[in-house]
């Protein structure tokens, strides 16, 4: 338990950061994973033989190659690419991406292509009626998806979804090898000085074990919410 | 682009898919074994063991496969009592390590496939084989574990394709797999573009293979 204290004795106040850095990549990742299924959850739908091909290029690449993979290809490839993005606009000065952006953005690629998958079974889900009732009532566009269609996507999509948010915050812990001193990283850090990998990595399973723990009650509390009626 | 490099690496990561291969097949055997065990203690009508299989999938499923893999290779070393025994002759092995970890957590997933098909398979057919005057041994081996095999296989081909991206983290304990190699070329050459694709073009066959050969079990077997 000395091992645990705050302050400079222990690895206590080290720990407690490193989860918030957890916390913190997991939810950018999330978003920008949504971000991305915005985007390609339409090409997916679309009737355009080309632009489903990219969508589907895009999830079957991610989905089939792994993890680790993917964010050494950011890693090494991240800052090669912001830089040649900055030549062309005539900045020739190295640059240095920090280690949350790469991480947040290799795993939220990964995210994305699982919540793509999700949105994409959501709404072929829904019945074909809702959106001929939706026209019926007279609704414009935005209405129609806001008011009719989405809030029915999602009650499909969220038991779907909390399962993309586990993978998702599992994965975070493989952001570890680029340095970002998250959960995986710290007690890697601590194993290393002070001799002692068994303690360190079984207290880091029980923190992952705890945030998935108390992240399923919170999407329980979302999932009733959303089925209010059903 | 490097056609070169792309070239040259070819033949050293198709060596190292072997080995990728290798690790996969390995714990996906012993992992069906472990699936299989769990799933039935998960079906027992004792209160304890019902619990005990429970918590080793949740723990094994919520938490990260690197952890395990640390926890197993690292931690357990740590162990002064472990290195005097012949268990370490394994366990001071990084593959065997991995493997050992690749396996629990493959275990944990599966069981709870198998135990989910159990519980769909419909009570009129274990009743209908009873009224045959089948026993209950040759009911749940020759007619329970074929159906539930046949009911799994779609979710079962989703694992061996994760567990088969989960082998790339064997690279994080020395051992030189399909990801180990393109790490290690990535980090020589500081083409990760090239290697990538390479690599990942590697993966992605691999991925191809597996899916289509689930989807023709699942025809072969297909009930009607």
């Amino acid at each position: 338990m000395e091992l645990l204290a705050f302050g400079n004795t222990g690895w206590g106040d080290e720990l407690f950061y490193a989860t918030l850095m957890t916390i913190a990549v997991s939810i950018t990742a999330m978003l920008i994973g949504f971000l991305f299924a915005l985007i390609f959850t339409p090409l997916k739908l679309s009737k355009n033989k080309f632009l489903n091909f990219i969508a589907n290029s895009y999830t079957t690449i991610i989905r089939g190659v792994p993890e680790l993979l993917v964010i050494y290809l950011f890693f090494f490839g991240g800052t090669g690419a912001v830089m040649f993005v900055a030549s062309i606009f005539g900045y020739n000065e190295y640059i240095e991406i920090n280690a949350f952006i790469t991480g947040a953005f290799a795993i939220g690629i990964i995210s994305g292509a699982y919540s793509t998958e999700v949105f994409r079974g959501a709404l072929q889900s829904i019945d074909k009626g809702q959106f001929e009732a939706a026209n019926v009532l007279g609704l414009n566009k935005f209405g129609k998806f806001f008011k009719i269609i989405l809030p029915q996507t999602l009650r499909l999509a969220i038991p779907n979804l909390s399962n993309v948010w586990q993978i998702t915050l599992k994965d975070t812990s493989l952001i570890s090898v680029t340095g970002l001193v998250e959960i995986m990283r710290q007690s890697y850090v601590a194993a290393g000085s002070t001799r002692d990998p068994l303690f360190f990595y079984s207290f880091a399973a029980v923190l992952y074990l705890l945030l998935t723990f108390v992240s399923m009650k919170l999407i329980n509390r979302l999932e009733i919410k959303y089925s209010r009626g059903f | 682009m490097d056609l070169e490099l792309m070239i040259n690496s070819f033949p050293k990561l198709l060596s190292a898919a072997l080995i990728t291969l290798k690790l996969l097949s390995v714990s996906l055997i012993i992992g069906l074994f472990i699936g299989l065990i769990f799933a039935i203690l998960r079906l027992n009508k004792n209160k304890f063991i019902n619990k005990f299989a429970y918590g080793y999938s949740y723990v094994f499923r919520g938490t990260p496969l690197l952890v395990q893999i640390f926890i197993i290779y690292f931690g357990l070393g740590q162990i002064e009592y472990l290195r005097s025994t012949v268990l370490w002759v394994i366990l001071k092995e990084p593959y065997w390590c991995a493997i050992i970890a690749f396996a629990l957590n493959t275990g944990a997933y599966t069981s709870e496939i198998l135990r989910s098909a159990f519980q769909t398979i419909k009570p009129g057919i274990v009743e209908a084989g009873k009224s045959l005057g089948i026993s209950n041994k040759v009911i749940f081996y020759k007619i329970q574990i074929p159906i539930a095999i046949r009911q799994s296989l779609p979710a079962y081909g989703n694992e061996i394709i994760l567990m088969m991206k989960g082998t790339s983290l064997a690279s994080t304990v020395t051992i030189m797999d399909l990801t180990g190699v393109a790490k290690y070329i990535i980090s020589t050459t500081f083409k990760p573009i090239e290697v990538f694709i390479v690599a990942g073009g590697i993966y992605l066959f691999m991925t191809f293979i597996i899916h289509n050969v689930i989807k023709f079990l699942e025809k072969k077997y297909s009930f009607n």
